[in-house]
């Protein structure tokens, strides 16, 4: 027991809350005083250490962040103060201690601006390696540790560790400005954002790692765009991708079997999907779709939405999703997109059209996996098995997931036990 | 904020003088450096003479050593450079794409660095 009457843990806890929950508004407010992101994240990182001993002293206090808020400031005040070129910095302590006097001496939280649209303008800048903008936004937005996010790219804590200070350094020297971007820059920079949580989301739903799904960093990248869309309003691809994240992750429970193996969308128990992800997902693609500016992700969205509302595989409407893939291949010239639109083709106009199609891919798409696990099928649905059975083995060489992996596998194996196609899976 | 926009060509792109390429390159670089001009953002720039009249110092033990060269131009080369004088990365972004071998090579971008007065 301590002086507060709260336990150790207890408070360990409320601390770890206040950094996961309240953290990324801290450290954005901070981050607009002190123009420097490692500075903000190091003296936010020291306030949360000081509340650790503070509090068991003394119990919370009535105003937990604005505590934190205040201790930060000092805490960077008190940093500056000891690098080496103090000289040159003592204007700018100034005023930053006048900053501080100025504000009440325990801020009510509400009164903390929230200015973390800006920081994840600047977490997910262009000029970052995309890697490094996942992990930066991971950390400063969303307030993960970096263990945690080493953890969720099987890198080590250190590497990580290393790769956020040098983005930080990045940003502050490269002159990445702290605001949210002007209008001639928007379109550069809202894409970025938007790929860099969807980035997040991929990671979670098609992990390297072995469970194969990570649904933490899903809903981590649905927390971001609920955030983004929250700080930026009327902005229909930011509301197109959160609701193609919704209506993909409302398949989360039924895409991995019994024994972890991966289920292909017609082994799916539809049953189990959770419709009221797919309603929001849902309404929420409409509202976008109304605006009247259709992007990549409100077409990636409505073609998920289709799946979604089939009553099952068969009666899914192929047409459509074609018609929206044709759309989506005018409008970014990505294999993968041309690949999917490929897996449509066969449903609407045969196998073979979408074989002699995909050949033409080859080249670029050789040493992609699902290139020759949709050759294989397509090659299965036309009853070439030999030649289908070589497709799998190579999309099973080129796969790098265990659970993908045995998916092929079953898929290899379930080619010479049906004959013929209708019994299939 | 200073940047210095160095300009990388790559040689898998010819554009010898007559060409119709090298009009289309010149006229581009014009147009930048009116832009550039027009928004006060140029401080200066310049073309370098091929890889071929290169020399390279090195001092060593006191003593200087040249060598000619580097004239391998089978990979990318310094080709030229901007300075300029933009806001923020997001503009120094904008100016670069510009540069007509932004689309024929690269263009490396980096803030000049500033000391601390003693």
């Amino acid at each position: 027991m301590t002086g507060s009457g709260l336990s150790e843990a207890e408070i360990t806890r409320a601390v770890e809350k206040i950094a996961r929950a309240d953290g990324g508004r801290l450290l954005s407010n901070l981050m607009g005083m002190l123009r420097d992101l490692q500075l903000a994240e190091d003296s936010l990182y020291d306030a949360l250490e000081s509340a650790l001993v503070h509090w068991q002293r003394n119990g919370l206090p009535a105003s937990p962040t604005g505590w934190i808020m205040q201790t930060a400031k000092r805490k960077a005040i008190d940093r500056l103060r000891r690098v080496a070129n103090f000289a040159s910095k003592s204007a700018y302590i100034a005023h930053l201690i006048e900053l501080e006097n100025a504000s009440d001496s325990l801020q009510e939280q509400e009164t903390i601006q929230d200015d973390r649209l800006k920081l994840i303008f600047t977490c997910c800048h262009p000029a970052l390696d995309r890697k490094t903008a996942v992990a930066l936004t991971l950390r400063s937005v969303c307030g993960l540790t970096t263990e945690e996010i080493a953890r969720a790219f099987l890198d080590k804590t250190e590497a990580m560790a290393q790769r956020l200070v040098r983005a930080r350094h990045k940003i502050h020297k490269a002159g990445i400005q702290y605001e949210v971007p002007e209008p001639e820059h928007w379109r550069m920079r809202l894409e970025s954002v938007l790929a860099v949580i969807y980035l997040i989301f991929n990671e979670g739903y098609a992990s390297s790692d072995a469970a194969y799904l990570r649904g933490e960093l899903c809903e981590e990248a649905i927390r971001l765009g609920r955030l983004l869309i929250h700080l930026c309003p009327e902005q229909p691809e930011a509301e197109g991708l959160l609701a193609l994240m919704l209506l993909h992750h409302a398949r989360s429970a039924t895409r991995l079997g019994p024994a972890g193996d991966l289920l292909s969308l017609e082994e799916q128990d539809r049953g189990q999907w959770d419709r009221a992800m797919i309603d929001e997902g849902m309404a929420l693609l409409k509202t976008a779709l109304q605006r009247g500016q259709a992007g990549p992700y409100q077409l990636q969205a409505a073609i998920v939405s289709l799946h979604a509302q089939a009553a099952s595989f068969e009666q899914t409407d192929w047409r459509e999703i074609l018609m929206l893939y044709d759309l989506l291949v005018l409008m970014t010239s990505n294999d993968v997109v041309h690949l999917n639109r490929l897996v449509a083709l066969a449903q609407v106009r045969g196998p073979q059209v979408a074989l002699e199609a995909l050949e033409q891919l080859e080249a670029e798409l050789g040493n992609y996996q699902p290139f020759h696990a949709a050759k294989a099928e397509f090659l299965r649905r036309l009853e070439r098995l030999d030649t289908a059975e070589e497709c799998y083995h190579r999309a099973i060489e080129l796969s790098s997931n265990p659970a993908e992996r045995r998916f092929l596998e079953r898929r290899l194996a379930g080619l010479r036990r049906h004959g013929d196609a209708d019994a299939y899976p | 904020m200073q940047y210095m926009a160095l300009i990388y060509v790559d040689p898998a792109y010819q554009t010898p003088p007559g060409t119709a390429e090298f009009g289309k390159m010149m006229a581009g670089y014009n147009e930048a450096n009116e832009t550039y001009k027009k928004d006060g953002v140029y401080i200066a720039g310049d073309a370098l003479q091929p890889t071929s009249t290169a020399t390279t110092v090195r001092v060593r033990n006191g003593k200087t050593e040249t060598m000619d060269g580097p004239f391998a131009e089978t990979k990318e080369f310094l080709g030229g450079y901007y300075l300029l004088n933009c806001d923020n990365l997001d503009d120094a972004i904008r100016y670069a794409a510009m540069i007509p071998h932004a689309s024929m090579g690269c263009v490396e971008i980096r803030p000049v660095m500033v000391f601390d007065n003693p």
